[in-house]
């Protein structure tokens, strides 16, 4: 706390900045899976439970095996199999893609907390981070340029996603059949396949999300570790417009929103410190009611997606 | 048309076709009924994978939910935030909305009543509790009726922003318990300052619960009387149904969806006075129990039917209640329940599909060895 007083007040923004590197990760995964998984039509409002189930496992086989990376590689089979799950409920008629996301969540905290109680002791390895600070001597600046290599590896992902979304035939495929099944089928692309894949992959990002938050920020497994971030994905996604490369930018700001309340907090600002806990969830109910219209279709929505039907 | 199609089955010796509203019905009872035993057939498999046995955890549901008087004061105390928390979901589920953040609305709620009940100690008793109740309805309702609002005149989302508002009720919660309306004595657990004892909520006579329980009982006969029996229920569910429809025939959506997403909220506010003035006497940390999570399986299970929430009600209650004894007996972690409740709703929401395609198989079983 002696070296806040150095930098003054310029410790906020810094501290803001660094946080929301830090804590915009989890939502850059599970925005990316989401937006992959919206891409194709569906929408899943599991990702909140599949990134407590990813959370869960990064630790425990991490813990197991000794290292974060088979942690990380477990989480993704984790939010696979919880996406799969998702996907084929969701093929069947009458059932209700929204509920079922809310079943999952249920479940997937359920099974996390349950499989997850001997692991809230023991310290598992933690993922590694490159050092950006190292031209500066002011230690604030080098703790808020200390960039995870998971970060590094979604920012890849989403510029990946983008092209692949314009460029590839998986993309393309994936785009058809959120856009309209009939076309879809008259292509010879069977939708409810794409669809049950888009998900199962929505839900392996997000379980590396989840891992995240138990590998490195905050950095350790316990049943308060996912605090809505996978439901505020979802408004993400809708605010980024379902482009990979805006649901980084989308992810940044609300990392950023995450970070205000310790970021006061480092600098000795205590007051009210559960409403700016509040800030992404208010900036999240603010984009939404500020872009949603009664109207207008959303532009860039895909068509066959429930929510904006 | 029917005497012929009747003919026509006597004479190819198939059972004969039963009327579309007997099928409804007979679907309507025995499809959650299957769906709860599939869910706790998967959950059986799951206790099986851990190495327990699925015939002493149901044995022990039973003996700590419903077997003995004991037990069922303690299923009993479980229920009432269900009603409320589960009806907070089935209304606006009537008109085509999916709220979920019940729990917002029953904290804030529960808080509302906690502040005025503390206050209003030196008035009448019976000003008192209109304060407290009118505190909490107005608050929940508020909370809820924004959700609805923001759906009709924003086109937000409502399922994401009952959410959203959850988490911000939770943070706004926190903050004025620690802050504004903090009792100096509350040391280690921030709470309000304490209900005066002429404020709480008593229990009932010859009955180990409190009042909170036949209310909810009777508050949700009344909305499905609102729901099924009166036309402003009848322009819900059209709304429900179609809202195209219900726009084209000059039907005031807006304000419906506001008024029945406010009564919903109020109804989850009521929820909170009652956990507030019968259980903790003050507005603690304790009111977050996710009893909101438990409520959406609810409604779900009774199928948004505000008459079958009370039975569904009564059961997850049980289940909820059972959690400590299955704790300790089993050694199975406290988040076991929340797995079973996982399970029932999976298979719930699964067999969504069977509706409308269990014709031949009713017929079958109902016309089994009479058709020979």
């Amino acid at each position: 706390m002696t070296d806040a007083s150095a930098l003054g007040m310029w410790g906020v923004p810094l501290a803001i900045l660094g946080g929301a590197i830090r804590v915009s990760t989890p939502f850059l995964f599970v925005s990316l899976g989401e937006c992959l998984t919206e891409r194709s039509g569906r929408i899943n409002l599991g990702l909140e439970g599949t990134l407590v189930i990813g959370a869960m496992t990064g630790y425990a086989m991490s813990y197991h095996s000794g290292s974060p990376f088979i942690g990380v590689a477990s989480a993704a089979l984790a939010g696979l199999v919880f996406g799969l799950i998702h996907g084929w409920l969701c093929s069947f008629r009458h059932v209700n893609d929204i509920a079922v996301g809310i079943s999952m969540m249920i479940v997937g905290l359920g099974l996390a907390f349950y499989f997850g109680k001997p692991y809230i002791q023991p310290t598992a390895p933690r993922l590694p981070s490159i050092s950006f600070g190292w031209w500066s001597d002011i230690p604030q600046v080098q703790a808020a340029l200390q960039v995870n290599v998971l970060f590094i590896a979604g920012a890849v992902l989403a510029f990946l996603m983008a092209w692949m979304f314009r460029n590839t035939r998986i993309g393309l495929t994936v785009r058809v059949v959120g856009d309209s099944t009939d076309a879809a089928r008259t292509l010879g692309i069977r939708p409810t396949r794409v669809r049950v894949l888009a998900t199962a992959v929505g839900g392996a990002f997000a379980g590396v999300g989840g891992s995240y938050l138990s590998l490195y920020y905050p950095g350790s497994w316990s049943e308060g570790i996912a605090s809505g971030q996978g439901l505020m994905a979802v408004a993400l996604v809708i605010f980024a417009r379902w482009n990979p490369i805006n649901c980084f930018w989308a992810a940044l700001l609300f990392g950023g929103a995450g970070a205000i309340g310790p970021a006061l907090q480092s600098v000795g600002i205590t007051q009210g410190y559960y409403l700016f806990y509040a800030a992404p969830y208010v900036l999240t109910l603010g984009i939404l009611v500020a872009t949603s219209s009664t109207e207008r279709a959303m532009t860039g929505a895909p068509g066959e997606m429930s929510i904006t039907k | 048309m029917t005497n012929i199609s009747q003919n026509e089955a006597a004479a190819s010796g198939r059972p004969p076709a039963l009327p579309s509203w007997v099928i409804a019905r007979i679907e309507a009872l025995a499809i959650p009924v299957f769906a709860l035993i599939a869910g706790a057939a998967l959950f059986s498999l799951f206790l099986m994978t851990q190495g327990k046995s699925p015939q002493e955890f149901f044995a022990l549901v039973w003996r700590a939910a419903f077997s003995s008087a004991f037990s069922w004061k303690n299923t009993l105390s479980h229920v009432s935030p269900l009603l409320m928390a589960a009806l907070c979901v089935a209304i606006p589920a009537r008109l085509g909305l999916m709220v979920i953040g019940g729990e917002g609305a029953i904290i804030l709620g529960g808080l509302a009543a906690a502040v005025v009940g503390a206050s209003c100690g030196s008035i009448p008793a019976f000003f008192g509790f209109a304060a407290m109740v009118v505190a909490a309805f107005v608050v929940g309702g508020v909370w809820i009726g924004t959700v609805g609002a923001l759906r009709v005149k924003r086109g937000v989302n409502e399922t994401i922003s009952s959410l959203l508002m959850a988490y911000i009720a939770t943070a706004i919660f926190n903050q004025l318990v620690e802050s504004v309306f903090r009792d100096p004595a509350s040391l280690n657990k921030p709470a309000t300052m304490p209900i005066p004892d002429a404020l709480r909520v008593t229990d009932l006579p010859f009955l180990s619960t409190h009042w909170g329980v036949p209310v909810g009982i009777v508050i949700c006969i009344a909305c499905y009387f609102l729901l099924e029996r009166t036309t402003i229920g009848f322009a819900a569910r059209v709304t429900g149904d179609n809202i195209r429809a219900a726009q084209i025939q000059g039907l005031p959506v807006s304000r419906l969806v506001i008024g029945f997403t406010g009564l919903a909220g109020g109804l989850a506010g009521l929820g909170g006075f009652f956990e507030v003035s019968a259980i903790y006497g003050n507005a603690n940390d304790s009111l977050i129990s996710g009893v909101g999570n438990t409520g959406i399986l609810v409604a779900f299970l009774a199928r948004h039917n505000p008459l079958a929430i009370i039975p569904v009600a009564l059961l997850l209650g049980g289940f909820e209640a059972s959690s400590g004894l299955v704790q300790r007996r089993m050694d199975l972690p406290d988040a076991t329940i929340l797995v079973f409740e996982g399970c029932i709703f999976i298979l719930v929401l699964l067999s969504e599909t069977l509706y409308g395609r269990s014709d031949s198989l009713i017929r079958k079983i109902l016309f089994a060895g009479r058709s020979k």
